[in-house]
């Protein structure tokens, strides 16, 4: 189950790290023919490529062109009489359907502007998984260092930090990130809504890695080696860092785990209700914005793909975590 | 137990006026202001007045000693959003907010604890299943239940997809409100409970399969009890600490999931309050949500202490202490 919930953890990153190849269509091209198209049903046929006029490709996969039918009901209906092969390995795309051939290839329908969910969905990967890995990054990076200092030096400074780390503790996360966002202006450029939320998350993640590195580091700093490191004249700092510091690798390697799927999480929440990043953006929060529309929601089942991309995530990392003997991902927004 | 109390409530206090003080100058700090409410034609000298009268053309220190002197006693300021009193706005969201919490609490105890005992004193292919359900629910935070179960009842048609009550059903009479809102609550109650009801469930089938493995579980069964009643009346009560422990946790779970669940399911809440108030810049409002939620935090965890003292002696002792 550990190893299953590892692999499934890499593939999400290699899917995202091969969006472009992966991804039938460029993520912001609009079908303004195909709103809200239901997702392509993609037809074998047992007969391999008989003539080029036929068009079948060598695996025997083809799709049929989806026709507007009906604007009001938002109806399609394939095209029988243009039968389109996949096309496999071309344009630097693993399989695609051009629009001169019958295309565009929708494997999970597309959007209200027209534009290719799946491929956005790949791509969302990549803006999300960047989001959340460098949010845990500076998270454990300011965890570890005022952990550390705190466990280090003992004291008044352990009281005073240990304290301010246990407040920031209390507060519902989700709500001092709707606050911080919120005070920001509402409308950013996308570089700078990645930067803030970066900043934002790791504000609030760290307090959980300081509590566990304080009490691995106060432990730590009584054992012989630590004397006697300090006996040879090194000065705190390397002391804390280059000798200290390691005991508690693991700890912040199983803390890695956990903070990344609460700021996926964090960032498709905020995104959903607007206060993340701009629609035009693909991030899994802002393709759930498409899911608020409930009555639209009932006709256009495939909006709720990303949900199922951030279950896959989850799910991988409980199952990553589990007989670790440590308690399963904490839910918090 | 007394001194214990007592600085529960300093911390409370000192919670709700740390956190409601931040939100109001965070608030009053960010960029635009309610002038923008008065639209792009407004003259010069409606926008002074408006920004006077909301005390906006002081220094934000100077609003805060204004506001925190009245906030003493309990007087909140004007939402200049709904352009009434914070005090009442805040009361009836939070009612609101508390309602779907106890419910979604309610529903989280009653699924997950039975059903922890199930897993924890039986093999076989139903616990099995238990097991594999609640490890998928552990991983579908509130804000994927709350959009599945929306879907769900917007295909279906079973149950209303969002708000608390049918509009006008207030005229209809008091018992037609209630079962009005009796019929929207399970939606947004259920997408609540399910990731909690899934913990309780995981850490009462542990506790329960340890407490099964102690002597005393075999010494009842050698004095011929029941199985049934080995687990149900000796192992269960020795196995309920960590949920115990967790109540408390479990409370905190609930404020931050309600603020992603009332504001997909429309629930009139106090998550969604703070989120209209944050986007239109009306501090007061704000500031009073901000209050409220810390009151809120500052009970849960009350309670959830409260209970663990109750479930273990040891606790009591280091509380009293």
């Amino acid at each position: 189950m550990r190893r299953a919930g590892q692999v499934l953890l890499g593939l999400v990153v290699l899917i995202a790290a091969a969006a472009p190849w992966l991804a039938p269509n460029p993520p912001d091209r609009a079908f303004t023919e195909l709103l809200y198209a239901p997702p392509t049903p993609i037809r074998f046929t047992p007969r391999l490529r008989l003539s080029p006029e036929e068009g079948f490709g060598a695996a025997g996969l083809f799709m049929y062109p989806q026709r507007l039918v009906s604007r009001l009901e938002r109806r399609f209906e394939e095209d029988r009489q243009h039968p389109a092969a996949l096309e496999w390995f071309t344009g630097g795309r693993l399989v695609t359907v051009a629009e001169a051939q019958g295309g565009p290839l929708l494997l999970l329908g597309a959007d209200r502007f027209g534009r290719d969910t799946f491929s956005r969905l790949l791509y969302g990967a990549r803006a999300s998984l960047a989001l959340a890995a460098v949010a845990t990054v500076l998270a454990l990076a300011i965890g570890a260092l005022v952990g550390g200092v705190a466990g280090y030096a003992g004291g008044t400074v352990d009281d005073l930090l240990s304290r301010f780390t246990d407040f920031v503790l209390v507060l519902p996360a989700i709500y001092v990130a709707l606050a911080l966002r919120a005070v920001m202006p509402l409308v950013l450029p996308p570089a700078t809504v990645f930067v803030g939320l970066t900043g934002i998350f790791a504000l609030l993640g760290w307090p959980i890695v300081a509590r566990g590195v304080r009490a691995i580091i106060a432990s730590e700093r009584e054992r012989d080696y630590a004397l006697a490191v300090h006996a040879l004249g090194a000065r705190p700092s390397r002391i804390l860092l280059r000798h200290l510091l390691p005991a508690a690798g693991g700890y912040l390697g199983v803390q890695a785990t956990l903070l990344l799927p609460a700021f996926i999480l964090a960032e498709a929440t905020l995104s959903y209700v607007g206060l993340g990043f701009p629609e035009t953006v693909p991030t899994w929060g802002t393709l759930l914005q498409e899911a608020a529309n409930v009555s639209l929601l009932a006709e256009a089942p495939w909006m709720l793909a990303p949900a199922a991309a951030i279950f896959i995530v989850v799910l991988a990392v409980n199952l990553a975590v589990q007989g670790t003997g440590r308690a399963p991902v904490q839910l918090e927004p | 137990m007394a001194r214990f109390l007592a600085r529960r409530l300093l911390f409370a206090l000192v919670l709700v006026l740390v956190v409601s003080s931040a939100s109001l100058v965070l608030a009053r700090l960010a960029p635009g202001d309610v002038s923008a409410q008065l639209g792009p034609f407004a003259s010069p000298t409606e926008i002074a007045s408006t920004r006077a009268r909301f005390g906006l053309d002081r220094s934000p220190a100077a609003q805060w000693t204004l506001w925190a002197g009245r906030a003493l006693r309990f007087e909140f300021g004007e939402s200049f959003l709904y352009n009434r009193p914070v005090r009442g706005l805040i009361g009836r969201a939070a009612a609101n907010t508390a309602a779907l919490a106890v419910v979604a609490l309610a529903a989280a105890t009653l699924l997950g604890i039975p059903l922890g005992m199930f897993t924890g004193s039986r093999r076989g292919a139903g616990a099995a299943l238990v097991r594999g359900a609640s490890l998928v629910f552990l991983s579908v935070p509130p804000l994927l239940t709350s959009l599945i179960l929306v879907f769900i009842a917007a295909t279906t048609r079973l149950f209303p997809p969002g708000g608390m009550t049918t509009a006008g059903a207030l005229e209809v009479g008091w018992s037609a409100w209630l079962l009005d809102v009796a019929i929207h609550i399970p939606l947004p109650a259920l997408a609540l409970a399910l990731p909690i009801a899934a913990t309780f469930e995981r850490l009462q089938s542990q506790s329960m399969t340890e407490a099964l493995h102690q002597p005393f579980a075999l010494a009842a069964l050698a004095r011929g009890v029941a199985p049934r009643d080995v687990i149900v009346r000796h192992a269960w009560r020795v196995s309920l600490r960590p949920i115990c422990a967790v109540y408390g946790l479990a409370i905190g779970a609930l404020l931050s999931g309600s603020f992603i669940v009332e504001f997909v399911t429309a629930w009139p809440g106090l998550g969604r309050l703070m989120y209209e108030a944050l986007r239109a810049r009306d501090i007061y409002l704000v500031a009073g949500c901000a209050a409220m939620g810390g009151l809120f935090l500052a009970f849960g965890s009350l309670i959830g202490d409260l209970l663990l003292a109750a479930a273990d002696p040891r606790v009591r002792e280091r509380q009293a202490a």
